[in-house]
């Protein structure tokens, strides 16, 4: 049945994709805007949605997560493989066809050398999963510890059948959904190892780079070597040349847009403009819900949240629907009180931190969390909150400051640079207290939250790359976690009932205050046709017609 | 005996008044100072009142966000902060102005607070920084340029070099560059501590940057001063130093001061604007009118009487500073009349 929905969303995808396939689509010039630049052009090493929304069109891994818009985006389908494998030896063996006739943009023929360095080369530059998502291929704990001498015994290549085997040190239900992101791009086999920084590596994809100048933009042409073998994995596009200007604040991308300057902009449109668009240009508004969590982690090693009186105080005295007002209201926000949002596998709606708690956040309980402040010692502790310097996070902040003033603690705000913000309060020597940020999915799965942001695994003291804000680590909870991922390899339903339970746990344990989901505004020009959103990925500038 | 009857009295002119007097006389005569004083008065006056503003006439604390607060408006209860009124239902406005005194005069800004009150407020805290900050400034440029200009030497060289050291930065980028250091964990040197919430940091930092502007035209002055007749003479007789500084250089600076008092006041009240506009000056949820600006700024197309409001204010309270500053300057500086 599952195989049948699946199937029937892949075609209503594509049926999607081949409604514009007239002749006369393809071509133009698709204008995208950003504010800035974002790190490292190196897909091996880049961890952000902005660049990630391009490299999509560039790159191709084994696997990819189908590139339709709707539902269908989170099939994974074969891309540069020929198949998508069912594991064997219990779940440890996958085994891949490699497709012949693929070239990189360079001219470079795609071959199994090309494989084997790309998976390599993931440890050598450090990539920032490589020790939580890759280490679990045979050799890869060696290669996170001495990535110079790495050799990945666990992936096998043979030039007789063509395959490409990959061996896991145990089973993972989400090694296929990890093969599927940019980092897994298979690069040609002589790419430096090292992070390529501003130097744009050849890919696959329908698109390659012309330029990228970190301070003014990214100009993309199509791969002159590209030819579609899936409409799905790598679609031709429609664009004849995509471009990333960089350096309009949010507010003049709004304004571009609106007079057809730009066909798209990055950014969330500014709060003050949502009016403006909704009421003036509504057709050229797209909202979209995505697995995107608001929250604010607490510090649950130092005062005053290592204290779980002092938590649950927060907890209950925060008013979802207000910081959803700060956010843009209830169009965009959606209250929760739980760590898994709701689109994510073993979602179970929970709230316990509400008047009347059920499954819903309805009211806070100041009574309660009164109660709480008084019995946790904590009044008249001081307590600085660290956000962003951009709307509306710093707007948040302030709004916590007062909730933490309210409660009796000392609170102070400290909106700092989002450029540094997210590392800042992830190393614990800053010694942050609590915190607003966000996390978005790498891909639809539970342990994308729950085991990123709160196992023992994700805390490293006095490291910028601790996602585990709260510093949380129960051993008992991470072997809950360890027989969730396990049971799912073979039986998603009981897989996902435990995580749900994982999420429960969590939630309970007040390590967060979990304020909202939100949903996805693009934002787009009037010629623009035919766009696309991918839950994976979001929008999909290939499927753009800008003609 | 009446005096009118003793013609030695009678022939003796009345005392031609002091220095101070004439120059009060003068400044009296000056309208558009006086405009600018009354000016700065009145706005002084409603900045103090601010709490009861806030009390008796907003009815709310403009330092709690009030989200998800109601107000009466035109008999009817209406939120605070309300969903905006398209189709796709995007959007929250704060309520706009009333324009009538009481509760949101000036409408909300984004945490639901009343403008009017936070303006109030926001005043307060930025007519304390920059006066207290210019109070600073000019005590220690007194103090360096006298020093400097009147021991010569190798206290002058020192001074000089350190005044000197400070002017090569931009102002503002000194500003900027000492704010974000400090306002991460505020200033514990010994048994100096100043929270990084406190008023005293932004007032520290504004009364420092400034000193080298006074302090190298009052050690000009005090250069001068040094070789006047009635110094020397003081020099002469053997007068101690303390006693020539205090009696005979001080009061001849007091007046370069007092002209250079209102145009630091006004430099002082826009760097704390901008330092505040770029949140690195008072700190939330305290307001000064650099912040009402800066929550401003995110509201400009929907409520822009946010940002505009302590605009005005800056505005006018810096113009009357300056008018009163060249009033100040007419009526001590005796060369003025040449100008003129």
């Amino acid at each position: 049945m599952k195989i049948i929905v699946a199937v029937l969303l892949l075609v209503a995808g594509l049926a999607s994709a081949r409604a514009a396939t007239n002749k006369s689509d393809y071509g133009g010039t698709l204008r995208m805007v950003t504010v800035s630049a974002s790190g490292s052009f190196d897909p091996q090493v880049n961890y952000t949605l902005r660049y990630a929304e391009i490299f999509q069109a560039m790159y191709d891994g084994l696997v990819t997560f189908a590139k339709v818009g709707g539902a269908g985006s989170y099939q994974i389908v074969p891309d540069l493989a020929t198949n998508v494998p069912t594991p064997t030896d219990n779940g440890t063996t996958y085994v891949f066809h490699l497709r012949q006739g693929i070239k990189f943009s360079n001219g470079q023929a795609l071959t199994m050398q090309a494989v084997v360095h790309s998976f390599r080369r993931l440890f050598k530059v450090n990539s920032p999963n490589a020790g939580t998502w890759y280490d679990v291929i045979v050799g890869g704990r060696a290669c996170n510890a001495h990535p110079e001498h790495c050799t990945l015994p666990g992936l096998v290549t043979d030039a007789a059948t063509n395959t490409v085997t990959f061996h896991l040190r145990h089973p993972d239900a989400e090694f296929l959904d990890q093969l599927a992101v940019a980092f897994a791009s298979i690069l040609p086999a002589d790419t430096p190892d090292h992070d390529m920084g501003t130097t744009p590596i050849p890919g696959t994809g329908a698109y390659k780079v012309q330029s990228y100048d970190p301070s003014n933009g990214i100009v993309m042409v199509r791969n002159p070597y590209f030819h579609q073998w899936s409409a799905l994995a790598q679609p031709k596009g429609f664009p004849a040349r995509i471009t990333y200007r960089f350096g309009l604040s949010a507010e003049s991308q709004v304004t571009a847009v609106e007079n057809g300057q730009y066909d798209w902009m990055y950014e969330n449109v500014p709060a003050d403009r949502l009016n403006e668009i909704a009421t003036h240009d509504t057709k050229q508004v797209h909202l979209t819900p995505v697995n995107w969590l608001i929250y604010e982690p607490m510090n649950v090693n130092i005062p005053p949240f290592n204290n779980l009186d002092a938590r649950l105080a927060v907890e209950f005295a925060i008013n979802r629907e207000s910081a959803v007002k700060l956010f843009g209201g209830n169009a965009l926000a959606i209250p929760t009180c739980q760590v898994l949002p709701p689109q994510i596998p073993g979602y179970r709606p929970y709230c316990p931190f509400t008047k009347n708690p059920d499954t819903t956040w309805t009211a806070p309980n100041w009574k309660l969390a009164r109660q709480y402040m008084k019995k946790s010692g904590m009044i008249g502790q001081r307590v600085t909150v660290i956000t962003p310097l951009e709307s509306p996070y710093r707007q948040i902040g302030i709004y916590l400051q007062d909730i933490l003033n309210r409660l009796g603690f000392k609170a102070d705000v400290k909106p700092i640079s989002p450029n540094i913000e997210f590392n800042y309060i992830q190393n614990t020597n800053n010694k942050v207290q609590i915190s607003v940020t966000d996390w978005a999915q790498d891909y639809p799965a539970p342990s994308d939250f729950l085991n990123v942001l709160y196992s023992c695994n994700s805390f490293r003291k006095g490291s910028d790359n601790s996602i585990n804000i709260s510093g949380f680590c129960d051993p008992a909870i991470d072997a809950e976690m360890e027989k969730a991922e396990l049971i799912s390899v073979t039986d998603a339903k009981t897989g996902n009932a435990l995580w749900a339970h994982v999420d429960r746990q969590l939630t309970r344990r007040a390590l967060a205050v979990n304020l909202f989901t939100v949903k996805r505004l693009d934002f787009v020009s009037a010629r623009l046709k035919h766009f696309r959103f991918s839950g994976e990925y979001f929008f999909l500038p290939q499927l753009a017609v800008v003609k | 005996m009446s005096d009118a009857t003793n013609p030695l009295v009678t022939d003796i002119a009345p005392p031609a008044p002091g220095y101070w007097a004439t120059a009060g006389r003068k400044l009296i005569r000056d309208r558009a100072a006086i405009v600018s004083l009354a000016v700065l008065i009145i706005i002084a006056l409603l900045c103090a009142a601010a709490p009861w503003y806030a009390q008796h006439i907003a009815r709310t604390d403009p330092f709690q966000s009030n989200l998800s607060g109601t107000v009466i408006r035109h008999g009817k209860t209406v939120e605070v902060l309300a969903a905006a009124n398209n189709p796709l239902h995007l959007g929250i406005e704060p309520i706009g102005p009333s324009w009538r005194l009481g509760p949101y005069m000036l409408g909300a800004d984004d945490q639901g607070r009343d403008v009017a009150a936070r303006l109030l407020y926001g005043g307060r805290n930025s007519l304390i920084i920059s006066f207290i900050s210019a109070g600073i400034c000019l005590g220690l440029a007194a103090i360096t340029g006298i020093l400097s200009g009147y021991f010569g030497g190798w206290t002058d060289r020192i001074i000089s070099w350190l005044l000197d050291a400070l002017w090569a930065f931009p102002v503002f980028l000194l500003a900027i560059s000492l704010s974000v250091v400090l306002i991460a964990h505020g200033i514990d040197i010994g048994p100096i501590r100043l929270d990084a919430s406190s008023l005293a940091l932004p007032i520290t930092i504004i009364g420092i940057i400034y000193v080298p502007y006074v302090a190298r035209p009052v050690r000009g002055l005090v250069i001068g001063l040094r070789q006047s007749e009635y110094v020397l003479a003081a020099i002469g007789i053997g007068g101690p130093a303390w006693r020539i500084l205090w009696f005979d250089i001080l009061p001849n600076v007091i007046s370069s001061l007092v002209v250079f008092a209102p145009l630091i006041v006004a430099l002082d009240l826009l760097t704390e604007a901008a330092l505040s506009f770029l949140s690195i000056g008072v700190q939330p949820p305290a307001a000064s009118w650099g912040t009402i600006i800066e929550n401003g700024e995110s509201l400009i197309y929907t409520r822009p009487i946010v940002a505009i409001a302590p605009g005005i204010a800056i505005v006018i309270t810096v113009l009357a500073l300056n008018i009163l500053g060249d009033g100040l300057r007419d009526a001590l500086d005796p060369r003025a009349k040449l100008r003129n």
